[in-house]
């Protein structure tokens, strides 16, 4: 008998998280069926939104360590890349998301020299400053013609009906919700993962035994840049007119993101789950007030990142320990014969 | 001639920029504690000053006898009850308060005073000018800015390095446990640092007032070229920071005689895009010492 001690990841919770999750995706995907009135559908594809983005940040912050206040800049990118691709090249608009993901990982590499110089709080701020730096080039450009508004037109969103393209649209959101969410988990996963986390706890130690940090960082930066900007793409397809301004918005894609994150709770795969869920029931009471959301989501994340830093799903573990995505190694050693 | 109006017009400006990178400064050289509402505290001193002058019709200049005690007793209850709370290995914390605290900040502003710009208005002041040569002239306001921010500066050096109090901040920046077992409470250290960077952005933001017209939304701009000024002179170096807010301001007002599309805007760029080369070309900044950042 191989009595050797092994890696487990799941546990029975996690089991019956996935079961959960499974069920919640395949709810979400047939929606526009048995929704006909899109009473639940079109508030949700902003909320979904907001998951994609929520997770991309937390992947950042709360498992890399790049603490990024600039991520408005690949939502820019995002709006912007698609305006050129499908507005000006008559490129499919659909295939035109992946392809603003992909113009925003690109772009991505070279803010990366500049910002990793950084670090904590510096590298917070010196992520706004090249988003900033990136929103006034945007906004000088002729060819971008950042200062007005522009929109996608219907020539360019092809032969597609409304009602068809506000269910794609939707099912891009699903996806980006659930994409972002699987790829936070698949990382955690795999070998990039223990790093990241070997990083956080201890970023000499894990040079020590071998991880190369800069790089570590350098893919998930990346990969958050590419979703962040496809994500971009869709808000735009959502609300299909945009100028630099609101595209390039710290408050809307960087500071409530970060809101939800921790308010649901950083560094852990359900938090931003919980914290969109909790956007979504604020944003439901107040009816157009921009400034209060803004002042209700501020004030309650600054609070609990002082009283509780691992946010909702924190107050839960606390309680009671559960893992509902299959991310957490345990060691499993056999009993001892007696 | 009117490029050498814009240098001189850019050093005068980097007063201001100075007094912006004061605090910031201040606290991360002692604390390594960054505050990224500094820049909506400073537009917060502004609409306090507007609302000094308004209920008491003195002048901007006498509010600050108001506001900065305000302010700077702020910082202090802050720091003591909140932000130190948040200091610790881990950076996120207090970076996620004070963001928070500056969007929650910027929005009240936007509730309570509207979008509308306002302005300061200090009298005669604001338009007399020394006239250097024919296409040159130094404006009081922006001259007293530089010397104010020459002050506070010199007032700084002289206290961190004469005094008993000043003593203890160097004895806190450099080794926070040895200090506490030499006595010293490294706590009201971290409320006296803290007050002192309100009191310095709080006359920054009446400054600002004054020269200009503001609005609820500009607490990022000063936040940003405070922070620059700060890398450009070097993290932890006082006289760094002056030198750093003199070359952004430099950079920002030679800009403006580039032509572009947006005028008012291609300044801000150049002074965004000359921080991106320092960080790229010598990180530690002008006056800091490597393996300080």
């Amino acid at each position: 008998m191989s009595d050797a001690a092994r890696i487990r990841r799941s546990s029975r919770e996690s089991t019956v998280g996935l079961v959960v999750a499974a069920g919640l995706v395949v709810a979400l995907v047939t929606l526009p069926i048995w929704d006909p009135e899109r009473t639940l559908q079109t508030p949700l594809v902003v909320v979904l939104i907001y998951l994609s983005l929520a997770q991309m940040w937390n992947l950042l912050a709360g498992f890399a360590g790049l603490i990024s206040i600039g991520q408005q800049m690949f939502v820019g990118i995002g709006v912007y890349s698609l305006l050129t691709l499908a507005e000006d090249r008559g490129i499919d608009p659909y295939l035109s998301v992946a392809l603003a993901g992909l113009v925003a990982a690109v772009l991505s590499i070279p803010v990366a020299l500049f910002a990793f110089r950084l670090k904590g709080g510096y590298f917070a701020i010196g992520t706004w400053v090249i988003a900033e730096v990136v929103r006034l080039l945007v906004l000088e450009s002729d060819s971008l013609a950042g200062g007005d508004v522009r929109s996608l037109t219907r020539a360019s969103l092809g032969g597609y009906s409304r009602d068809a393209r506000d269910d794609i649209t939707y099912w891009l959101a699903v996806g980006l919700a659930v994409g972002a969410t699987a790829i936070v988990v698949l990382v955690l996963r795999s070998r990039l993962g223990l790093g990241l986390r070997a990083v956080r706890d201890d970023e000499g130690g894990a040079r020590g035994v071998g991880v190369d940090v800069t790089r570590t960082r350098l893919v998930v930066w990346v990969i958050a840049a590419f979703w962040t900007g496809a994500t971009g793409a869709v808000i735009l397809l959502n609300s299909p007119s945009a100028r630099a301004d609101s595209a390039f918005s710290v408050l809307r894609w960087t500071a409530l993101v970060i809101f939800i994150a921790v308010i649901g709770g950083v560094g852990s795969t359900t938090g931003p789950i919980l914290g969109v869920l909790v956007y979504w029931f604020i944003d439901e009471q107040l009816a157009e007030a921009d400034t209060w959301r803004f002042i209700i989501l501020g004030t309650v994340a600054a609070a609990m990142a002082v009283v509780a830093p691992k946010g909702i799903y924190g107050l839960i573990q606390r309680w009671r320990p559960v893992q509902f995505f299959p991310v957490r190694r345990r060691l499993v050693i056999p009993e001892e014969p007696s | 001639m009117s490029w050498a109006n814009a240098a001189v017009q850019g050093v005068l400006l980097g007063g201001l920029f100075a007094l912006f990178a004061t605090g910031l400064s201040l606290s991360f050289g002692v604390m390594r504690f960054v505050n990224l509402a500094h820049g909506d505290l400073a537009i917060l001193a502004a609409y306090l000053a507007v609302s000094t002058t308004a209920a008491l019709n003195v002048n901007p200049f006498v509010s600050l006898l108001v506001v900065v005690p305000v302010m700077a007793a702020g910082g202090y209850v802050l720091q003591r009850f909140v932000f130190d709370r948040t200091i610790g290995p881990d950076p996120l914390p207090a970076i996620l308060v004070t963001f928070g605290l500056g969007v929650v900040i910027q929005n009240a502003l936007l509730e309570h005073y509207s979008a509308d710009s306002r302005g300061l208005d200090a009298g005669a002041i604001e338009d007399r000018s020394i006239r250097l040569t024919d296409g040159i002239a130094v404006g009081w306001l922006p001259l007293l800015t530089l010397v104010t921010a020459v002050a506070v500066l010199i007032g700084l050096q002289v206290m961190l390095s004469r005094t008993r109090a000043g003593r203890a901040f160097r004895a806190t920046a450099d080794d926070p446990d040895t200090a506490r077992l030499m006595g010293i409470d490294d706590r009201g250290v971290h409320s006296r640092v803290m007050a002192i960077s309100f009191a310095t952005v709080a006359l920054a933001g009446v400054f600002l007032g004054i020269r200009g017209t503001f609005g609820p939304a500009e607490g990022t701009a000063v936040l940003l070229f405070g922070f620059e000024a700060v890398v450009i002179g070097g993290l932890g170096s006082l006289w760094g920071t002056l030198v750093g807010g003199i070359i952004l301001g430099l950079a920002q007002a030679l800009g403006n005689q580039v032509d572009v599309r947006y005028d008012l805007l291609s300044g801000v760029l150049f002074g965004h895009l000359l921080f991106l080369v320092v960080l790229a070309f010598r990180p530690q900044g002008l006056f800091g010492q490597r393996g300080r950042t």
